[in-house]
């Protein structure tokens, strides 16, 4: 692809100014830095506008905006299932998330497992949260990285750098990737958090102008849903034997609603809200993004009209990246190039402020649930943050290193694995807010039963897919592994409760869970 | 502030079960008629529940709040 020049200038200025606020952000509603819960949770002083753009800015990441309008434009009604997943998670973060923050803030909880070990005085029930939650984080932080590599291939900037004779692969990445960690290393949480409101901003202006501009060269959305293909415009339709692809997405569309707000980057995002009505309220104005990405959704079907495939300019993007060009190819068709610039860098950085909360949020449950519980129980607050700063760093260094060396394709299935691990620590994050009854050690056997079943389905299916046909009856269900491996979970978790009768530790009270 | 809320269960959390009702029951909404500006059901419908799974949310909030 050739060098696009006004659009790399646009981009780059873009890039230079949210670098310089992310480093700035230290200063922002300034605290004594040298404390976890400052650098971590940016204090817990975020009202809810910030934890709006930090929460917006989290949950819908750039590969989401490239991903899902990318199976859409592969696939069809199928890839829609991201509407009906966002749209459940909010009565979910309603309901049962304001619990989590008020116990959270009064007893200092900086992590999910904090709060498992607090409930449950159970040291390897959190142990199995904590690392269930990195490493579930890790392969997502890896695909914000594909978000960026397809914009920069897009942008056609040469990916390789040669300085005297020494050549560096995905130069542009490698220096985006380093100023990132660099500026999350000084500000923690309050970098992204500032960043959020450019990106959001970039973002919601790039969504405005497409849905107007690209329909209307397109001939209106009526020829863009004429031009997909019928068989995929709905979803296969159910037999008397088998429910088919409606079960597997209405599963889909639940199962990742219930383990989203799981994954340690939500937890960071909620836990560093000032109220608990910030919280609630934030239920109530985040489906704003839910609407954005299903009009994104829609791109993918916009792609298909504009015949984005079939150019001969696109050739090599699709070659290199699949499906996932078609959004990039897409608005180079439409957009003058000073546009394209906005466009890209909002997917751009909109892929920095994911990977930086994600790195925030495993580097505290590691410093908090494993160096602080079994390397260093007397580690000072300074220590403790100068460790979670330090693993920050080497999180995304292995997010990149795993980029640059090893197939997209492994990071996509670890990804998928990542959703069917990461709801297995439902019982003991969300149960546990409600019940002190389930036992840890129960909760631990029902983890263990939940992860294996879930590996064993995605294994099945050579990782390709999450959705596994269970046999009931005689009728044939596709469903979501992390659903139908969840249900195992729990029911293990219920028996083995009813039968382990020893009593265990909690530190909490029940009005903990109510206090505003 | 450090008071406790209410305790027990409220009523009004039983509207939250509406949207898991609505997108749950897939073909209720898998089919093309009606279409909305050249738009299918099926993408309209579900795009319409993301402003009322927000708005079922506020009298929930508001009730809470007093």
């Amino acid at each position: 692809m050739s060098l696009n020049p006004v659009a790399v200038a646009i981009f780059i200025a873009l890039f230079v100014f949210v670098t310089l606020l992310g480093f700035w952000a230290s200063r922002w509603r300034r605290g004594d830095m040298s404390h976890l819960h400052e650098w971590g949770l940016g204090g817990r002083r975020f009202g809810t506008l910030v934890t709006w753009f930090l929460l917006g800015g989290d949950l819908y990441t750039a590969y989401t905006f490239v991903a899902v309008p990318a199976l859409m434009f592969g696939a069809g009604a199928t890839g829609f299932f991201a509407v009906p997943y966002t749209i459940l998670v909010y009565p979910i973060l309603f309901a049962v998330f304001p619990r989590l923050w008020s116990v959270a803030h009064k007893h200092g909880y900086v992590t999910a497992a904090d709060f498992v070990r607090g409930r449950f005085g159970s040291r390897s029930l959190a142990l199995a949260v904590a690392v269930t939650g990195i490493v579930a984080t890790m392969p997502y932080i890896a695909l914000q990285l594909v978000g960026m590599e397809v914009v920069i291939a897009g942008l056609g900037i040469p990916t390789t750098l040669a300085i005297g004779g020494m050549v560096i692969p995905e130069a542009p990445l490698l220096i985006a990737f380093v100023v990132l960690a660099a500026y999350t290393y000084n500000s923690g949480l309050r970098a992204p958090a500032m960043i959020a409101v450019v990106k959001d901003a970039l973002l919601y202006i790039t969504v405005l102008a497409a849905v107007i501009v690209i329909p209307a060269e397109l001939g209106g959305y009526g020829a863009i849903f004429k031009a997909v293909d019928p068989k995929t415009l709905l979803l296969g339709a159910s037999t008397p034997g088998n429910l088919g692809p409606q079960a597997a997405y209405a599963t889909l569309g639940l199962g990742s609603a219930l383990a989203l707000l799981l994954y340690p980057h939500s937890v960071t995002g909620l836990l560093s809200s000032s109220s608990r009505a910030a919280v609630q309220r934030n239920a109530v104005i985040l489906p704003a993004y839910s609407f954005a990405l299903g009009l994104i959704a829609l791109l993918g079907y916009m792609a298909v009209a504009a015949g984005v495939k079939a150019d001969p300019a696109f050739a090599s993007g699709f070659k290199a990246f699949g499906n996932n060009f078609a959004v990039p190819a897409l608005f180079l068709k439409s957009f003058p190039a000073w546009f394209v610039g906005v466009a890209f860098a909002a997917i751009a950085i909109g892929a920095l402020v994911p990977a930086a909360i994600m790195s925030i949020a495993c580097a505290n449950l590691f410093t908090r649930n494993i160096y602080k519980e079994f390397v260093a129980p007397a580690a000072s607050h300074a220590r403790e943050t100068a460790v979670a700063k330090i693993v920050s760093l080497l999180v995304k260094l292995g997010a990149l290193f795993f980029i640059i060396e090893l197939p997209t394709q492994y990071a996509i299935q670890l990804q998928l694995l990542g959703g069917i691990w990461i709801i297995q620590t439902l019982p003991s994050v969300l149960l546990g807010l409600y019940t002190r009854k389930l036992h840890p050690t129960a909760l631990l056997i029902g983890w263990a039963a939940g992860i294996g079943a879930g590996t064993a389905m995605a294994w099945a299916n050579a990782f390709k897919s999450s959705i596994y046909a269970l046999h009931v009856f005689g009728l044939t269900v596709p469903c979501y592994a992390a659903l139908s491996s969840l249900i195992l979970n729990l029911a293990v978790a219920a028996v083995l409760s009813a039968v382990i009768r020893t009593p265990h530790a909690d530190a909490t009270k029940a009005e903990d869970y109510a206090l505003g | 502030m450090d008071r406790p809320k209410k305790q027990g269960f409220r009523l009004s959390y039983l509207l939250l079960l509406l949207p898991f009702a609505a997108m749950l029951w897939v073909p209720s909404y898998n089919r093309v008629e009606p279409e909305l500006a050249g738009i299918p059901f099926f993408y309209w419908y579900q795009l319409m529940w993301i402003v009322l799974g927000a708005l079922i949310l506020l009298p929930v909030f508001l009730g809470e709040r007093e």
